[in-house]
């Protein structure tokens, strides 16, 4: 009866909650005072977005020369810190689309936060190449719209364009999906809350949920096509930001291998970000229970399969390179391992194919402390690996006259730690006014009130 | 018009399915069931149709990837036709990628917009009927009193058996 499970399968939620201690549970972190630990990592945060705030009104202020950019290496910093945060994006939709399509129930206690990493990361993803424009007051150049100007249109055989379409497409889609996903519980705490305020902003955006099953029903079929229309989105997305390279022509830009190669590394540094922020959070607002060790442990799986793509994909791109007889290609390779950024090419290697097989171990997975230290090693990992491939290819292209060095400046530094400082802002103010972890949706994967082959039917 | 319904509340998913089941078998005007979760089966019991939005979703997907790349077609060979490195003006491999995603964007938010609408749902909208504690733990059946032969000491009978926990009646205005 109600209390039976398999004894192959463990419950996905610990500790034998029923549907009221969830809602419980899950509300309890926004409904009581903050605690001391918020504060100081939200002052934390908002210091560093505010030096990111300044870093970029004096950049914008005086122009992209505060960079350290010249006329060789004219992307660095911030194509990498773009790629960096549309990659981290990419685990959120994996988790809470191409998850769900498989029908991984797990995906329910991670999919709420990851789909708002997915939404931080994409707004600070898109920052960078507004401020790269030099003059961001002009950025709806970008978009066609009926102007005075002929009218002229937007090359649309261009990839910066399709970059365009692709992010505005993904932010709106992941912002709908995630708001999607949270009209039930916004209903929920519509009926519990007793402050007036909260009252009137949740009646708002509940929309006048009320639990019907005529609506549940249609809610779940739109879930599904969203969840359909993001899988091949999210792929999409990372394809095409490959393309901004690959259909360049600099050595080790100019690949086929790109779009999966950037698609997998992409799920692969999202991953890793997730279970950054999902141990944090387990931790800090005791969600033990409901993001157990089980989940942090399928991730870590997750992270060693994309790892060994993303591990095969250096070794093609470094054996084509040395296979084509194109010297131009090969020298592009030769120079990245052991050229003057050879040290950025080794930290990429030893973060993302090193450490990932350390995930192998069930014992290591199973320690907070070390995959919490593990995830911080890949993020690093792939923002080098962003790094290597902008910087050290257009440092040393086809002619060594033009050849020159990159280093950042501060004011470059600081916009990256700004970006982290609005990530992390963004992260801790949706921690503190939504719930996190998907309340409807745990409901539905309790073993609680279930029949004892575990459902309907 | 007003109606009397008869509300039954239960707690738990298991006992929510086999009520439904019951309360169709016994010939009961089921008016809709309330619940905190998406209940698996529950569309079977009550005897819903499966949703027609996947057509919605389709039909918009197909206007939304039609019309961005007629759009394209026009802006680059036919508004103002520009040259780009020799390439066609009509290059349709290239304007794959921009197509697909106005297609996704169409079909996504259209499809949300259109389950909004039908739904009858609407910002800062009071809830309609809101049922005792449906959006936490309980699931409330409710039955339409279609006519005088309505006897509710037997249904409450039906549905105690089902570890019904609570039973209400109420009136309420009909709609249309």
């Amino acid at each position: 009866m109600a209390d039976n499970y398999s004894i192959l399968r463990k419950p996905l939620i610990l500790g034998n909650k029923t549907y009221s201690d969830v809602t419980h549970d899950v509300c309890a972190p926004f409904e009581k005072k903050s605690s001391i630990a918020w504060w100081i990592t939200f002052f934390a945060a908002l210091s560093m977005l505010i030096v990111g705030i300044v870093a970029v009104t004096y950049q914008i202020q005086t122009g992209i020369g505060t960079w350290g950019l010249n006329n060789t290496v004219g992307w660095a910093f911030d194509i990498t810190n773009f790629v960096f945060w549309i990659g981290i994006g990419h685990a959120g939709t994996l988790i809470s689309a191409i998850l769900f399509l498989f029908n991984q129930k797990w995906r329910t206690s991670v999919n709420r936060s990851a789909e708002a990493m997915t939404i931080f990361a994409v707004i600070c993803a898109g920052i960078f190449p507004i401020i790269h424009m030099g003059r961001p007051w002009l950025a709806f150049w970008v978009i066609p719209y009926p102007n005075l100007r002929g009218p002229l249109w937007v090359n649309f055989r261009s990839p910066l364009v399709w970059d365009m379409f692709a992010i505005g497409t993904y932010f709106t889609i992941s912002l709908v999906f995630w708001y999607v996903g949270l009209i039930p519980d916004l209903a929920t705490i519509r009926d519990r809350t007793k402050s007036k305020i909260k009252k009137f902003f949740f009646r708002f955006f509940s929309l006048g949920w009320n639990g019907s099953n005529r609506t549940w029903s249609r809610y779940e079929t739109v879930y599904m096509l969203l969840a359909g229309l993001a899988t091949p989105l999210v792929v999409s997305v990372h394809t095409i930001v490959s393309w901004d390279f690959a259909t360049s022509v600099i050595p080790g830009w100019h690949t086929t291998i790109f779009p999966p190669y950037f698609v997998a590394g992409a799920v692969f540094s999202g991953f890793a970000m997730v279970l950054t922020l999902m141990l944090i959070v387990r931790t800090v607002f005791h969600f033990e229970e409901y993001i157990t060790i089980k989940h942090i442990e399928s991730m870590c799986k997750i992270i060693i399969a994309t790892g060994g793509m993303v591990g095969l994909a250096y070794a093609t791109e470094f054996f084509i390179a040395l296979y084509s007889g194109n010297p131009y290609e090969k020298f592009a390779f030769i120079n990245r391992a052991l050229g003057p950024f050879a040290w950025a090419y080794w930290i990429m290697v030893f973060c993302n194919i090193v450490i990932p097989q350390f995930f192998w171990w069930k014992k290591i997975r199973t320690n907070m402390i070390l995959v919490f230290i593990l995830s911080i090693f890949i993020n690093v990992g792939m923002w080098f690996e962003r790094f290597v491939i902008i910087t050290i290819s257009l440092s040393r292209d086809y002619l060594p006259a033009s050849w020159a060095n990159y280093i950042p400046t501060s004011v470059e530094i600081a916009t990256l730690i700004g970006s982290f400082g609005l990530f992390f802002t963004l992260f801790l103010l949706f921690a503190r006014f939504l719930p996190m972890i998907s309340i409807g949706e745990i409901k539905g994967v309790l073993n609680y009130g279930k029949n004892s082959h575990g459902g309907s039917k | 018009m007003t109606r009397r319904l008869f509300i039954s509340y239960f707690e738990n998913e298991k006992d929510i399915l086999n009520a439904t089941r019951a309360a169709r078998d016994n010939n009961y005007e089921i008016l809709d069931v309330f619940t905190p979760y998406a209940v698996h089966g529950l569309d079977d019991a009550i005897g819903l149709k499966p949703s027609r939005l996947p057509w919605v979703c389709l039909g918009l997907g197909l206007l939304g990837a039609i019309a961005k790349l007629w759009y394209q077609v026009w802006t680059s060979a036919t508004s103002w036709p520009v040259n780009v490195g020799g390439k066609p003006l009509r290059s349709i491999p290239a304007f794959v990628p921009v197509t697909f995603e106005i297609m996704v964007l169409f079909a996504g938010v259209g499809t949300v917009l259109t389950f909004i609408i039908i739904s009858k749902l609407r910002p800062a909208k009071k809830p309609k009927s809101l049922y005792k504690r449906v959006t936490d733990n309980r699931f409330a059946l409710v039955l339409v009193q279609s006519d005088a032969s309505f006897d509710v000491k037997s249904a409450s009978e039906i549905f105690a058996s089902f570890n019904a926990v609570e039973f209400e009646e109420r009136l309420q205005k009909e709609e249309n």
